[in-house]
């Protein structure tokens, strides 16, 4: 365990940030990440019941609440566990600590004479007639969380480390749950007129049309080009804004070209250059093979489209958001429409799963701009379908250039990935803008183009370094000054693009040096983990007898350690080559320290697997003069149950080492095991993404 | 005018245009907001609700068209008190990670048991084929309604 504090600590000092007892004999946990989809609050709540020794039926979690819940900054890279998990142990352990020593106190007994079963304080196995609820007092809250107390060992677990089910997901299959559904009074529904691109100024508007189109009463709100259609029915708000787009004419707005849906157009743009690792240029001793691999821009593409409520009484905004960072946003809103931090509540509420920065805080935003407008209103704003595609920021296309110097045996002395890509993160607290903030007459300059720090793990450099013993290595990142759309972050951000192109140039090197690629794999990696998880997986999908190349029918492996230091992940893949992939089986075992709930942890890879396969196999946002024109689910189809293969993942448990993040480590492996097996079915290789059937069509001309 | 129809058990009458989506009435005017909007394109699957015994998208689908007929919504399977046995499925394989797809998947696996108690995997998968799911929940969905299916069926 790192000496360091966690973050969030430092951040939230006080107690009662945290942990209240309540009356009704439950204790209020409060968090700053959020539930997204990744049963993240069942997790804590195992952590605090753990502790602090109470049943988990007790924790009464709240997550995400600039008035009453710590700031935890973003829900994001796999940081949850790792950061609050580590968090919400300590603080724990902490207040456990602090009531038992004063219970010692008052009974004039040593601490190590006291213990705790479901709440109440026993002490040498007798009843001490004292319990959380009757004895903590404001004293056991009053100083400031010192971290320093040692929680238990992992061998003394007994909530932690159990399949705990999740609670938020009875009220999904029965009824109301999201953030969607909620019904506040004085609501009143709203849609927005989306200005076409940043630059776009409204020349004309006919609101006499729209107000036909609508068929019924609505109001519409105008802040400099941002127009929103407001009133009580929302079939004819809806109505509005669909005839909307007809009656609105722009001037200057931004002409976009198909050449620009292609990671290969990254290549000639303008960029801010860096060199990471090895200072030398690449070697050229050697047999020196380079091959270049590349994603398109994707789409988060949730299955809900994006929605915000806000309602401004008495100078104070309160907006609900299924957003990932609560602070993060009440920062940007307040500072776009000039109230003061404390005028602003923002409170998490549930959404469709998320996989990064989409449209959560814009349609926020919207909301509030509007509330602005309407006084003692609650707003609701529910993007459309073809909103959420055409405007949320969607991730970068990703063009990855590899080149090894090899030895006389075909292995790798020196190395070389070279990365173009746009922004894999921009967040508006990091100087990214919200999207109805360009429409406004205070419109923010265009944001600068910005990436996250190595430190951070890397965006487009994320798992750019290989972990394999291959002598120097550079990574060389081109980020592109601009971008033809705004992009931000996707699960993983560059892990999956890297790990897709290292993991399949290692499949090719291991070819070129007729090498079984397991085998060629193991012979550069000196990680005791890694080794583990593949040998693990290539035991169990039968790697020994895979067959030879170009029958149609293949099996791939590919692995990494996501962010190169958090959860590691292989994966094996089979699956059949005919027009079209179809996947069979996938194997995968993942590494990931200490499990707090391993049921939670699977469901994790497995969705991490299929979202991944999705990706690799069909996604691709295409654009054309007026924009994204991949704007339904035809147009931008994604996995469905008949593609879906059967999914055996394991969990190497690894009680005793530090919990890793797990949410995005079967990303790239997946995309890279995929890669190779296909390769494998057809025995010749596709390197850019999607595996479409005409790519397949093409590689095999070619071969 | 009045649009008639029974909802979940219940006659219920509902002032509205005869245009109006089938979801926003349910969402709207009656309160049951287990239906959920996806795409508003009948693409997704979100929205699904019985009528008349059969799936069907009800984002896109007019009021008037339903007049008459009895409609039955995620709600009209059980409550979190005394939730059905496809409900129960679901929780117990923790099928589910976002959870927004799972009513209109629910309704669509309802269907295909009330028709077919013992279906098959292909079964399963061909009656869910029009419902998407994004997180990626697909093996535990289909294990899902193979456990509802194995706990319905007379021991």
């Amino acid at each position: 365990m790192s000496d360091t504090l966690p973050l969030s600590i430092l951040n939230n000092r006080r107690m009662e940030k945290w942990l209240r007892f309540q009356p009704d004999r439950t204790v209020k946990l409060a968090v700053g990440k959020v539930e997204i989809g990744q049963g993240v609050l069942i997790a804590l709540s195992q952590i605090a019941a753990e502790e602090l020794d109470v049943g988990i039926d007790r924790i009464d979690i709240l997550s995400g609440d600039t008035a009453d819940a710590p700031d935890e900054g973003s829900t994001s890279s796999s940081q949850s566990i790792e950061v609050s998990g580590r968090s919400v142990r300590l603080v724990s352990a902490e207040l456990r600590t602090r009531v038992l020593g004063r219970l010692a106190q008052r009974l004039n007994c040593a601490p190590e004479e006291l213990s705790v079963e479901d709440g109440v304080f026993f002490q040498d196995g007798n009843p001490t007639g004292h319990d959380y609820w009757s004895f903590s007092g404001p004293e056991d809250f009053a100083a400031e969380i010192e971290g320093a107390v040692r929680p238990k060992p992992p061998s003394a677990y007994k909530v932690v480390g159990q399949p705990v089910p999740r609670r938020d997901l009875i009220a999904k299959v029965t009824g109301a749950a999201f953030i969607h559904d909620m019904v506040r009074p004085d609501m009143l529904h709203a849609r927005v007129l989306r200005q076409p691109s940043r630059e776009a100024r409204l020349e004309a508007f006919d609101e006499a049309a729209v107000r036909k189109a609508a068929g019924g009463t609505i109001r519409i709100v105008r802040v400099g080009d941002f127009v929103a259609f407001v009133g009580d029915d929302e079939t004819v708000v809806q109505r509005a804004a669909v005839g909307a787009p007809a009656h609105a004419r722009w001037s200057g707005v931004r002409v976009l070209s198909p050449v620009q849906q292609e990671a290969a157009w990254f290549r000639d743009q303008p960029s801010d250059d860096r060199h990471i690792g090895d200072p030398g240029a690449p070697s050229e001793t050697g047999a020196i093979v380079s091959e270049t691999y590349s994603r398109p821009f994707v789409a988060h593409a949730a299955l809900a489209p994006s929605c915000g409520l806000a309602e401004y009484r008495s100078g104070h905004l309160s907006v609900w958001s299924h957003t990932q960072g609560v602070y993060p946003l009440r920062n940007s809103i307040s500072d776009i429409l000039g109230l003061k931090r404390e005028q602003v509540t923002v409170r998490h509420a549930h959404g469709a799963g998320c996989y990064g920065h989409n449209g959560a805080d814009d349609a926020a935003l919207d909301a509030a701009i509007i509330a602005m407008q309407i006084p003692d209103h609650c707003i609701r704003v529910q993007w459309r379908r073809e909103e959420e595609f055409g405007f949320e920021p969607i991730s970068t296309a990703h063009m990855t250039r590899l080149r090894a110097a090899l030895d006389e045996n075909g292995r790798p002395v020196d190395w070389t990935a070279e990365v173009w890509a746009g922004p894999h993160v921009q967040r508006s607290v990091f100087g990214g803008n919200m999207l109805a903030h360009e429409a406004l007459p205070n419109k923010p300059p265009a944001p600068k183009s910005n990436d996250p720090t190595e430190a951070n793990g890397g965006g487009g450099t994320r798992n750019g370094f290989p972990l394999y013993d291959f002598g120097t290595k550079r990574v060389i990142h081109h980020l592109a000054l601009q971008t033809p759309v705004r992009t931000s972050s996707l699960r993983g951000l560059g892990a999956l693009p890297n790990v897709f192109a290292l993991e399949c140039f290692v499949d090719e090197l291991a070819e070129r040096a007729g090498v079984d690629p397991v085998a060629y794999r193991l012979s550069l990696l000196s990680d005791q983990r890694a080794r583990l998880l593949i040998e693990n997986v290539a035991g169990r999908c039968g790697w020994a007898s895979r067959g030879p190349a170009g029958t149609g029918r293949g099996l791939g492996l590919a692995w990494s350690r996501y962010k190169n230091k958090a959860a590691y992940a292989c994966v094996a893949v089979e699956l059949d080559v005919d027009r079209d992939i179809a996947l069979r089986r996938v194997w995968c075992a993942a590494d990931a320290g200490l499990v707090i709930n391993p049921d939670g942890a699977r469901n994790q890879l497995e969705g991490g697997i299929i979202h991944a396969a999705s990706m690799t196999l069909k996604e691709q946002v295409t654009l054309d003069g007026d924009g994204i024109t991949s704007l339904d689910w035809d147009s931008y189809p994604i996995m469905r149950f008949s593609e879906v293969p059967e999914i055996e993942a394991v969990i190497i448990d690894n009680p005793d080492l530090p919990t890793l993040g797990m949410g995005e480590c079967t990303f790239g492996p997946t995309a890279a095991a995929i890669g190779n097996a296909v390769a494998h079915a057809l025995g010749v290789r596709i390197r850019d993404m999607p595996l479409t059937r005409e790519r397949i069509a093409a590689a095999l001309v070619r071969s | 005018m009045a649009i008639e129809l029974t909802v979940n058990g219940r006659t219920v009458a509902v002032e509205v245009d005869a245009a109006t989506p089938l979801l926003d009435v349910l969402r709207n005017h009656l309160d049951l907001k287990g239906s959920r909007y996806g795409c508003g394109l009948e693409q997704c699957g979100s929205c699904m609700v019985l009528i008349d015994g059969k799936a069907v998208y009800s984002c896109a689908r007019e009021i008037g068209s339903v007049s008459g007929g009895s409609v039955t919504t995620i709600e009209g399977l059980g409550t979190p008190d005394a939730p059905h046995l496809l409900q129960r499925a679901f929780l117990e394989e923790q099928a589910g990670q976002c959870g927004y797809c799972l009513s209109g998947i629910i309704i669509s696996a309802k269907a295909l048991l009330d028709r077919n108690p013992r279906p098959s995997r292909t079964e399963i998968v061909e009656a869910l084929d029009r419902n998407l799911c994004r997180c990626g929940t697909h093996t535990r969905i289909i294990a899902a309604v193979q456990k509802a299916a194995a706990m319905g069926a007379p021991a």
